[in-house]
């Protein structure tokens, strides 16, 4: 069995944009505001840096594809670069790479940014997703939110939760994390919602209403990360490192296979599984001490409370009904305010999670800052409830 | 009398019934002459549907759920609005039925009486011994112009018949074709709508005239009385005019037969035929069937039911089919869903839907016959099939064999009813679909009204239009969930 990355990697540095609609803003603008922020927390130069891992998901409303673009707006000195593209978990991609890179010794120093601009679509949501050839002619011509509504359907046929208590429940969701992203300055979406709001909004796919939705929205993030003892001969205390990296890609089982029920998140549960074991976690519920989950949509977040293990499977309602969630919860989640507040710049949304997560582990948080937590988690789930891509981080004080 | 003849036939009408007040009123403020002709309602299809898809419909009703079609060596289709000019339409019809490569494909076009011309050729064919069963397809979906008279008239329909010399329920007598430049409507190149002469020229001139010396012509020919005929089928939207024809031929007016233009309306080259199914589903044995069309001259064709009449039924009848149909008032509903006006799409519309046809006849079985893969070695079936099987903990090499989807029972896993992509009829219904024997599809919903789809809900697959690639003059077509 491997050994895992538990502590063989610090983060020495982060840095993200403000999120929103930047219709001023670049693709390199947004990548220079994060990678700016990053350098200056890790305190070092461009030439300190030995590779970099560059996510971005929608190349051809961005900035095009390959590495270039980001060295090229960063001017970095003709080191590696790397463009990861993996669903909404490419963003999480990035850092795997950059903290594999660190732990194998390829790269001392490594740095890795995530990025995307999706207001230059010309309409609201994202814009349609390339399946190939042969998906288009297969697959429904549908979109994001009808393919995770799939979720709520699923999911009440097999608990007998009503689909009012669930469409209750997931709005609870939405009413959270607004609360918390009203909090943070960084956040698109800084406004406070009620239930009855979210209960009342248009609907968008069934039965999931605007508010249920996670907003649309420019940003970038980055990470830099190098050993612990690098950290420390670089001057760096009180270190943050990496407990538990891993990522699950579906085989085809859910979309094919009638094994799979359609109400959770296979990979999610592999990857937890193996997160935890890589960080020696035995009893989540109890450890971790805050998380940000891809909460793409709120039924999407609510489900995977029970694929992380937090929550007993057919009991995440009661949990977010009980405020186990909620910022002054047992276990806060989306103290930033989540994808709900920030939107999902696809490519910088995993690094912008782990970003919340360094903040509040050195109590850097400011009125959003939980009482001393030691480990966080971050979540993120790319493609759909039937195929995709989840990765699991796991980061905490050394 | 050969012993080829009719040994199944079933009708497909779409479900949707378009109230012709609806049309009639919208249209009253410039055309207040189509006030009078608003009764009834004619049958329309989903947007999603075309004479291709429609035929496909029909033709399942008379194949039934054997995965076994081998015996069907020839395919007529006919109809004045196929989808494609160049591309065999019969062709699209087999591979969706997953007949054999082997069956000889033939379009049948440019008439109207193109539907009773299909199927003077089929039962030549097994008649002559060149085929021993043959399917003959028919079916159109004509558009007309706002506020014309066709608008009011025209259906949406689609007949299937097998020909064969076993199991005859109606055996095959004779047939008569005139073959005139009698132009009472044409549609040129690239043009949408027909360009229609005067109704009492058509009437006099054509119908009274070509249609009298067609039956007398066949009737002579088989030295057979017009008082032995006992049904009279004659598509004709003027009124009377069967009647005075019958009346000049002397065939007994009792025995015309009720040409359902109230409850479905004209629908083109199927509708002699939809005539005849309907007659066919309550004939006694011995019954003389005239079959009449009229377009470019006119075919004639009589038949005589077998004493296996008495077994026949269709699973869903005319009559059920008629009423089963779901009244639609939405006039405009009616003109978005057959692109009679500019509406606002949005920019989700604006996908390039170009199809790789590489792609397409890589997996034509797949996307055209709903065929996937079961594993020899686990019994595993999935859909698509693929080199290495989906089976749990069994990723088996090379073990799938072709495995029909499209008649087996399946049910509603999960859905969802999306106001977000685009769609021609909001909102865009989808989900996965578990089917019982095993495999899974997520794929479209269609022909869903509010409240008919949930988790666990049965429902039957059809073959339908997936997009329309307005660039290139693309259909693309798959298959899609209906709720039942």
């Amino acid at each position: 069995m491997a050994s895992g990355i538990k502590d063989k990697v610090a983060i020495i540095g982060m840095g993200c944009s403000k999120f929103g609609e930047r219709w001023d803003t670049s693709p390199d603008d947004l990548m220079v505001e994060a990678y700016v922020e990053a350098m200056g927390d890790a305190g070092i130069e461009p030439n300190q840096l030995d590779a970099a891992w560059f996510s971005h998901h929608i190349d051809d409303i961005g900035s095009g594809k390959g590495g270039t673009p980001m060295s090229i707006a960063l001017r970095l000195p003709n080191i590696s670069v790397t463009r990861v593209e993996n669903y909404c978990a490419s963003g999480s991609e990035a850092f795997r790479g950059a903290v594999y890179a660190v732990a194998a010794g390829a790269a001392d120093i490594a740095i890795a940014l995530g990025m995307e601009k999706l207001k230059d679509t010309g309409y609201g949501g994202l814009p349609a997703a390339n399946y190939g050839t042969l998906g288009p002619q297969i697959g429904p011509s549908g979109s994001a939110p009808g393919n995770f509504a799939q979720l709520a359907s699923a999911y009440t046929a097999k608990h007998g939760v009503s689909a009012e208590d669930l469409k209750r429940a997931i709005a609870h969701v939405s009413v959270k994390s607004h609360a918390n992203g009203a909090l943070n300055p960084k956040a698109h979406l800084q406004k406070e919602v009620t239930e009855e709001q979210v209960m009342n909004a248009p609907m968008i796919a069934e039965p999931l209403g605007l508010f249920d939705c996670c907003g649309v929205s420019d940003g970038a993030a980055a990470a830099i990360v190098t050993t612990p003892e690098i950290a420390k001969s670089l001057g760096k205390k009180d270190l943050i490192s990496v407990k538990a990296l891993q990522l699950s890609v579906s085989n085809g089982l859910e979309s094919q296979h009638n094994s799979w029920d359609g109400s959770y998140f296979h990979t999610v549960r592999v990857a937890a599984k193996k997160a935890y074991a890589e960080a020696g976690i035995t009893n989540p519920r109890k450890e971790i001490s805050m998380m940000e989950v891809h909460d793409c949509f709120s039924i999407t977040e609510l489900v995977t409370m029970e694929d992380l293990f937090i929550s007993e499977e057919g009991n995440a309602v009661n949990d977010v009904m009980d405020g186990f969630y909620d910022s002054d919860g047992q276990l806060p989640c989306q103290i930033d305010g989540g994808l709900k507040c920030f939107g999902h710049p696809i490519g910088a949304s995993g690094l912008r999670m782990l970003y919340e997560m360094y903040l509040q582990l050195q109590g850097k948080a400011d009125k959003r800052q939980l009482s001393s937590p030691s480990i966080g988690l971050t979540h993120n789930l790319g493609g759909q409830p039937a195929s995709n891509v989840c990765s699991v981080a796991i980061i905490g004080s050394l | 009398m050969s012993d080829t003849g009719i040994s199944s036939i079933a009708n497909y009408i779409p479900r949707l019934r378009l109230q012709r007040k609806a049309i009639a009123e919208s249209n009253a403020w410039m055309a207040p002459n189509l006030v009078g002709k608003g009764k009834g309602a004619k049958a329309i299809s989903n947007w999603d549907e075309d004479s291709v898809t429609m035929s496909v419909e029909a033709a399942r009703r008379i194949l039934g759920p054997e995965d076994d079609r081998s015996h069907i060596d020839s395919l007529f289709f006919a109809s004045t609005t196929m989808p494609y000019s160049d591309r065999l339409n019969s062709g699209i019809i087999r591979a969706a039925l997953t007949l054999e490569e082997t069956t000889q494909c033939t379009d049948v076009s440019s008439s109207i009486k193109s539907g009773t011309t299909a199927l003077i050729n089929a039962f030549n064919s097994v008649n002559s011994g060149k085929n021993s069963y043959s399917l003959v397809a028919a079916s159109d979906k004509r558009k007309a112009r706002v506020a014309s008279s066709q608008e009011l008239n025209f259906g949406d329909a689609a007949t299937a018949i097998s020909i064969s010399k076993e199991n005859v329920i109606a055996k095959f007598i004779d047939s008569a074709s005139l073959s005139i430049d009698f132009i009472d409507h044409f549609r040129g190149p690239n043009e949408e709508f027909d360009y229609n002469w005067e109704e009492r020229w058509i009437r006099d001139e054509g119908y009274l005239k070509i249609i009298p010396k067609l039956i007398n012509n066949l009737l002579q020919d088989n030295d057979i009385s017009p008082s032995d005929i006992s049904r009279f089928i004659l598509p004709c939207i003027f009124p009377r005019v069967p009647q005075t024809i019958a009346k000049k031929t002397g065939i007994n007016p009792d025995c015309i037969v009720d040409n359902l233009a109230v409850s479905v309306g004209d629908t083109g080259s199927c509708h002699p035929l939809i005539m005849l199914t309907s007659v066919l589903e309550n004939s006694t044995p011995g019954e003389k069937i005239l079959v009449c069309s009229f377009g470019g001259g006119g075919d004639a064709i009589l038949l005589e039911t077998t004493n296996l009449i008495t077994d026949f039924t269709n699973i869903e009848t005319t009559i059920d089919l008629i009423n089963n149909g779901v009244d639609e008032d939405n006039y405009m509903k009616y003109l978005t869903f057959n692109d009679l006006v500019k509406w606002e799409k949005g920019m989700r519309a604006e996908i390039d839907r170009k199809t790789a046809l590489t792609t397409l006849y890589r997996h034509n079985d797949a996307i055209i016959g709903l065929v996937g893969g079961k594993c020899s070695k686990t019994g595993t079936i999935q859909f698509p099939a693929s080199r290495i099987s989906v089976s749990p903990n069994s990723p088996d090499l090379d073990t799938q064999e072709p495995y029909k989807f499209a008649e087996k029972k399946a049910n509603i896993l999960s859905w969802s009813a999306d106001y977000l992509s685009f769609s021609i009829n909001p909102p865009n219904y989808y989900g996965i679909v578990s089917f019982e024997e095993g495999g899974r599809i997520m794929m479209d919903f269609t022909d869903v009204g509010e409240g008919d789809v949930e988790s666990g809900k049965d429902v039957k697959m059809v073959f339908r239009i997936k997009a329309f690639d307005e660039v290139r003059g693309f259909t693309r077509y798959f298959w899609k969930a209906v709720p039942i």
